[in-house]
């Protein structure tokens, strides 16, 4: 009885919060309609002016301000701008020297010998020395008390100081790529207090830090590249969603904000100036190689003809996606090759090699998908749409991201899945996984021609070479049809009017250095 | 019990509204104005007009035809977790109420337990054990919602046991099972229905609850909650796309409302 009334009244609450809300959204929908692509167009070249202080935006909570203990991909974004390594990445995805003005490698890759740079202070106004360095890289390396902070150094041996101002890095085993990863970041010896009052050399020093707040950073005039940064301050804001964050935007409270879905970036081009750019991700739909039906090419061939890249985009990503065509990122732009046209969507051969493998019917097949990430379950029930166009009936199994980890990415019990494979600054880290015997070759691919090129690759210091066999691989990759590489979606940012000098980079970061007002 | 001469405006109203959407749910499973699916890339974000009724959503599909076709996977979602728990929970209530003693203790208490959690918390449970789908989610609601209905019935059979028909049935020597049903059954009916029409309410609001979460309905199949549920992330640049299968779940649990209270005022 009382539960009937209850009902009822809620009910009616419901109908009339509905309405409500929907005649609230219908009003500030209106003024933001049909101003499609104003914001490239005023792409401001003005000149720079010195000062002010910007509000960033970012998603979440930080997990550590410790250079080294940082995991999550959003706190290393911030720290970007406070902490520097012996070399930095710059936008064009090239490893340039930060700390160290020049390095060499010996022909066995073994040992690693930096030069330092005259004059690069610390925050807290000592010089660099070589012994920072040293107790940086082995604090890394886990020399220090056993535990590798950054798994990819582990392979260092001993770091050597043979002058004030050079240090050797030797290896336990020859590792040609190490210098990408040798941007982590260089602190004080001996510094103990990282994690409460973090101390760098980057552009900007850190101020303060409240917890569900914000992270506060100035300008670090000491700086060893002149003329920059141009800004004073900058706040990192912590907004608790993007809905919030859309607000804040939208009120000016927030300057610049990553991470924007395309119906956001639509509704906030008349204001902002939306930058897009490649997210150095590669969102794929894969296939188990080990298990039938995928275990035999032609199949794989004729998902790759029956699905159509360009359409997934233009749902998904609203046309700002890098269509691909193999395991390699535009960003990385000395190694990517662009083969995205190799699968154009094409029925009729689709079912020629359907009949071919003995599926003249199709099949039915299974697309797990971790069921946290809308993006990737968007994408799969286009894929699902397209699949049932040439027989193929695709079922979608919704997963917990955890199960996904286990099942998926480490036991490999899985016929398709649809996910992104984020890439780093070293080529290698996306491609190499397709080894015969990689531990992270989850969808079991093997070919004997792949694992001799990327052999090679690996004892290469010839640039050229490795650039050569890095696009051999890829094109391995897509004659093989190793699995359907879909797209680098967009990385769209909102950043307010006044602001120009952005730069897009191909790893996760932003860097606010070369931000500049323009009034 | 008092018999009306005239039906109840309440019952009128509800069963209207019930029954209109139950005809567009079994139309929609043989006809839909659009395939409830099909993608159209040049039709995204339609804004509801006379050829697509509640517009289209983010891939372009027309909202009206997977209303129909989500309505028909919430209603069945809906009535059978109601016939599972009612049957259940109607058979276990007559039998503690006509029987007592100890059988009814540790069925009494299993049931406070099973109510001491929130049902969407219990049957999150059920799921990560038996894993998500359409049938999962029935099962699991299906059992949570026994307990209200054995309450129910339990107590109303209490009642009526120690009437002076059911006692004279005994003494003529009727057996228990046909006391429960024939004799004592009939006439907890119409609180029993008024519980029943409550229970599909709380199911399809549960139905929805889940799917919202993304463990009903494995997309892309459509119900009125996994389309809610995908509507949020637009309710900015196109509300219409929360209208449509909100408005219908808000008219099937007033209908049903409607429909419970009805009953309960003109059986009493």
């Amino acid at each position: 009885m009382k539960k009937a009334n209850f009902n009822l009244k809620k009910s009616l609450l419901m109908l009339i919060t509905l309405t409500l809300t929907v005649a609230l959204c219908a009003c500030a929908g209106d003024k933001n309609n049909d101003n499609e692509g104003t914001s490239s167009d005023v792409t401001s070249q003005a000149e720079p002016v010195y000062g002010g202080s910007v509000v960033v935006g970012v998603q979440q909570e930080f997990d550590s301000l410790d250079p080294h203990l940082a995991t999550a991909a959003g706190t290393k974004e911030v720290l970007f701008n406070i902490f520097e390594g012996l070399v930095k990445a710059d936008a064009d995805g090239n490893v340039v020297p930060a700390v160290a003005s020049k390095y060499e490698i010996s022909d066995d890759f073994l040992t690693y010998t930096f030069t330092l740079r005259d004059g690069v202070k610390f925050h807290n106004g000592n010089a660099v020395t070589a012994e920072d360095v040293k107790y940086s890289l082995e604090r890394c390396a886990g020399i220090l008390d056993g535990t590798p902070l950054i798994k990819a150094l582990s392979v260092i041996k001993e770091v050597n100081i043979v002058d004030q101002s050079t240090v050797d890095v030797v290896l336990k085993q020859p590792d040609t790529e190490l210098i990408s990863y040798l941007t982590a970041a260089i602190i004080p010896a001996g510094y103990d207090e990282q994690a409460t009052a973090p101390v760098g050399t980057g552009p900007f020093k850190f101020v303060s830090y409240t917890p569900q707040e914000g992270l506060v950073v100035e300008k670090n005039e000491d700086y060893y590249v002149e003329g920059i940064p141009y800004l004073d301050e900058v706040t990192f804001k912590i907004c608790s969603d993007s809905d919030a964050a859309m607000l804040e935007l939208k009120g000016g409270t927030i300057d610049v904000f990553s991470h924007l879905t395309s119906e956001q970036a639509n509704e906030l081009s008349t204001d902002f100036n939306i930058e897009s750019n490649g997210q150095n991700l590669v969102q794929g739909l894969f296939l188990n190689n080990a298990e039938a039906p995928f275990d035999n090419e032609d199949v794989r061939k004729a998902v790759n003809y029956a699905i159509s890249n360009e359409e997934i985009i233009s749902f998904v990503s609203g046309d700002e996606g890098y269509a691909l065509g193999s395991c390699m990122t535009p960003g990385l732009s000395d190694y990517y090759e662009d083969l995205s046209d190799a699968y154009k969507q094409d029925i009729g051969k689709a079912k020629e090699l359907l009949a071919k493998a003995g599926y003249p019917d199709g099949f039915d097949m299974t697309i797990t998908v971790p069921a946290s990430y809308q993006f990737h379950m968007d994408t799969a029930q286009i894929i699902v749409e397209q699949l049932k166009a040439v027989g193929i009936n695709a079922t979608i199994e919704p997963i917990e991201w955890s199960a996904w980890l286990s099942d998926v990415y480490t036991d490999r019990k899985f016929q398709s899945t649809v996910i992104g494979l984020a890439g780093q600054l070293a080529p290698g880290y996306l491609i190499a996984r397709f080894e015969t015997n990689a531990h992270n070759n989850f969808i079991n691919f093997s070919d004997a021609e792949f694992d001799e090129v990327c052999a090679k690759v690996s004892t290469t210091t010839d640039q050229k070479v490795k650039i050569e066999n890095y696009k051999r691989m890829q094109e391995i990759l897509s004659e093989k049809a190793a699995s359907v590489f879909i797209q680098d979606p967009p990385l769209l940012v909102a950043i307010n009017k006044k602001l120009a000098g952005y730069k897009a980079y191909p790893i996760y970061v932003t860097d606010m250095a070369s931000l500049y007002f323009t009034e | 019990m008092r018999k009306n001469k005239k039906i109840d405006s309440f019952i009128l109203a509800g069963g209207l509204i019930i029954v209109i959407l139950m005809l567009l749910s079994l139309i929609g499973f043989f006809y839909t104005p659009y395939e409830p699916n099909k993608m159209d890339a040049a039709s995204k974000f339609l804004a509801p007009s006379l050829k697509h009724f509640m517009g289209t959503d983010h891939f372009g599909r027309d909202i009206f035809s997977r209303v129909m076709k989500g309505l028909g996977t919430t209603a069945t979602v809906g009535l059978s977790i109601v016939v599972i728990s009612g049957t259940a929970g109607a058979i276990l209530g007559l039998l503690t109420g006509y029987f007592g003693g100890i059988a009814d203790e540790i069925i009494m208490r299993i049931c406070d337990m099973i109510n001491g959690f929130p049902s969407i918390l219990l049957a999150l449970v059920f799921i990560s054990v038996l894993g998500s789908g359409i049938t999962n989610v029935i099962l699991a609601l299906g059992i949570i919602y026994i307990p209200s209905f054995t309450r129910i019935v339990r107590s109303e059979t209490i009642k009526y046991r120690n009437y002076d028909f059911v006692k004279s049935a005994r003494l003529m020597g009727v057996g228990s099972i046909r006391i429960m049903f024939v004799h004592i059954f009939p006439n907890i009916f119409s609180t029993f229905l008024a519980s029943v029409t409550v229970g599909i309410n709380n199911a399809i609001l549960a139905e929805a609850g889940m799917s919202y979460l993304g463990i009903g309905v494995n997309p892309p199949a459509a119900s009125l909650g996994s389309m809610l549920s995908d509507a949020q992330a637009y309710l900015q640049s196109a509300p219409w796309y929360a209208l449509g299968p909100g408005l219908t779940i808000i008219l099937m649990i007033l209908g049903f409302s409607l429909l419970s209270e009805g009953i309960r005022r003109s059986s009493c």
